[in-house]
């Protein structure tokens, strides 16, 4: 993969296992979204594959397997929509020409608990605080029940309160089975669920292991050891 | 009691005016969702050409201009997708070229005047036909029901364009599909308001819903219904007032955006006040 002038991800070779938490990290431009949105077929392949449950992204049909949470949202702001219409639009992975039915429904209003948005389904998303925003767009990765979700960085900049909830929810599928790909800088409350972690750096993969603090360091720090404190070394896992 | 239904030409007046009123907002509100609210006025421009064919053709010039407003808008579309020159310069070339392939091809036109040109530039609601209001009918029909049948959709494809192609909607295909949908938009409402003045329908009462409007399938209805509403008052007040309709009808449609946007304003300035003290 490459962008402009440099080349995004280089001879990078993954194998996710199924029912497995990882998280994907490494600093700013190491890689890690445009990984995550090659995964997804958002941005071109020029070379390699990448496959989604033993088949080709490319004729991968059955969309309502995968779920994504994007970074921050700038489109669509300011639209007039409630809660329960953003989170609904998660079923159309299901089909996107098609009368919602009860079931849909359900599955809708269940998302929507989990994130612990009921009270507030049928606000404007435009009144919300942008946790509860975050935890909309969360609701409705979990509407289509994913059997693997990609998280771009779901909790960047939000309240501790969000990221406990989102915690939860992560929990809950989890024990499901479902596999979670998760793109982060600060795990946060999230770190006692992952059991993989795989950091990024420059385009190409530094480390790829059980996500043990000390394993860590040594790759994100060797290079800067200066920046090896207790503080940013907790941030980061 | 209703002396404005007495002349006929009134009554297909207003039978044109409320049927492009309650549909150009329903196209409008996913082109303002997708910051494309000059998205009709530009084809609008290139449906100028369709309108000059079908005088030079000696056919019905609304069915020329839904043609060529269509391939306009399938062109619009797939340039501001592929493009990899600048979209809006690519854009102006276009909309610009359709003005003035309009005034070129009505010259070609021996029998027709530019006096015919303008009534749909500036609408001419007076005039309407009864094959015009036929054709009106249909694609009005055919626009309604195409998007209801998409709002959930087209909602996820103006909200998270990126998060829609994830979940398998045909992101490139709906856009296409919008863009005809508002050439089509762009062609009926031109013969109530003319084409200079045919976005004013289409987004300004989508403007003055979202004041209000909580839900989006709310505001989709209540821009329907502003945009129902003041296209027929626009008609009949063009009657008793003896105006042009097309203008009457965007007064009075940026006149419900000033009083809705004053009143949420004001409304907004009352609970702070409340909630102080």
């Amino acid at each position: 993969m490459h962008y402009p002038g440099r080349v995004a991800l280089d001879s990078v070779s993954i194998e996710i296992e199924k029912s497995s938490v990882v998280a994907i990290l490494g600093p700013n431009a190491s890689g890690k979204t445009t990984f995550v949105r090659a995964c997804l077929s958002l941005a071109p392949i020029y070379a390699g594959q990448v496959k989604l449950f033993g088949q080709d992204i490319k004729d991968f049909k059955e969309k309502n397997r995968i779920g994504y949470v994007p970074q921050r949202l700038h489109e669509g702001v300011g639209m007039p929509a409630t809660v329960f219409e953003v989170v609904e639009s998660g079923r159309l992975s299901r089909g996107w020409f098609r009368r919602f039915n009860k079931e849909d429904f359900e599955k809708i209003n269940h998302a929507i608990e989990v994130v612990g948005l009921t009270d507030v389904c049928h606000n404007s998303i435009n009144n919300l605080s942008g946790g509860q925003y975050q935890r909309s767009l969360i609701a409705r990765a979990l509407a289509s029940e994913p059997d693997i979700l990609f998280l771009d960085e779901p909790t960047a900049g939000v309240d501790l309160e969000t990221q406990n909830v989102f915690a939860n929810a992560l929990k809950h599928l989890v024990e499901g089975g479902t596999t979670i790909l998760l793109v982060s800088h600060d795990l946060g409350p999230l770190r006692a669920l992952i059991n993989r972690a795989i950091m990024f750096r420059e385009g190409k993969i530094d480390y790829d292991g059980p996500p043990e603090p000390e394993a860590l360091d040594r790759h994100i720090f060797h290079d800067h050891p200066h920046t090896s404190t207790p503080s940013n070394r907790s941030s980061i896992l | 009691m209703f002396e404005f239904l007495e002349p006929a030409f009134m009554q297909r007046a207003l039978l044109a005016a409320f049927v492009v009123g309650l549909c150009a907002p329903l196209v409008g509100i996913f082109l303002v969702q997708r910051r494309l609210s000059l998205m009709g006025d530009g084809l609008g421009h290139i449906a100028l050409t369709g309108v000059a064919l079908g005088f030079l053709l000696q056919t019905n010039p609304v069915l020329t201009a839904v043609i060529v407003a269509s391939i306009g808008a399938i062109v619009v579309e797939l340039i501001r997708s592929y493009g990899k020159t600048s979209g809006d310069v690519a854009l102006a070339v276009l909309f610009y070229g359709g003005i003035a392939g309009g005034v070129l091809l009505i010259g070609l036109s021996a029998k027709q005047s530019n006096v015919n040109l303008l009534s749909y530039l500036f609408g001419s609601l007076t005039t309407v036909s009864r094959s015009d209001i036929l054709i009106i009918l249909s694609l009005a029909v055919i626009v309604f029901f195409a998007t209801l049948a998409l709002r959930k959709s087209l909602f996820a494809l103006c909200h998270d364009s990126e998060f829609a192609q994830v979940s398998g909607i045909p992101t490139k295909a709906l856009s296409i599909f919008l863009a005809v949908l508002t050439a089509v938009t762009v062609t009926i409402a031109m013969r109530v308001v003319g084409l200079l003045l045919v976005s004013a329908l289409m987004i300004i009462p989508v403007a003055s819903a979202q004041q209000i409007g909580k839900s989006f399938s709310g505001t989709r209805i209540l821009a329907s219904v502003i945009g129902a509403l003041t296209a027929s008052a626009g008609v009949i007040s063009s009657f008793y007032l003896d105006l042009a309709p097309g203008a009457l009808i965007v007064v009075l449609v940026i006149s419900v955006f000033v009083i809705t946007i004053s009143a949420t304003a004001l409304n907004s300035r009352v609970k702070l006040s409340k909630q102080i003290s």
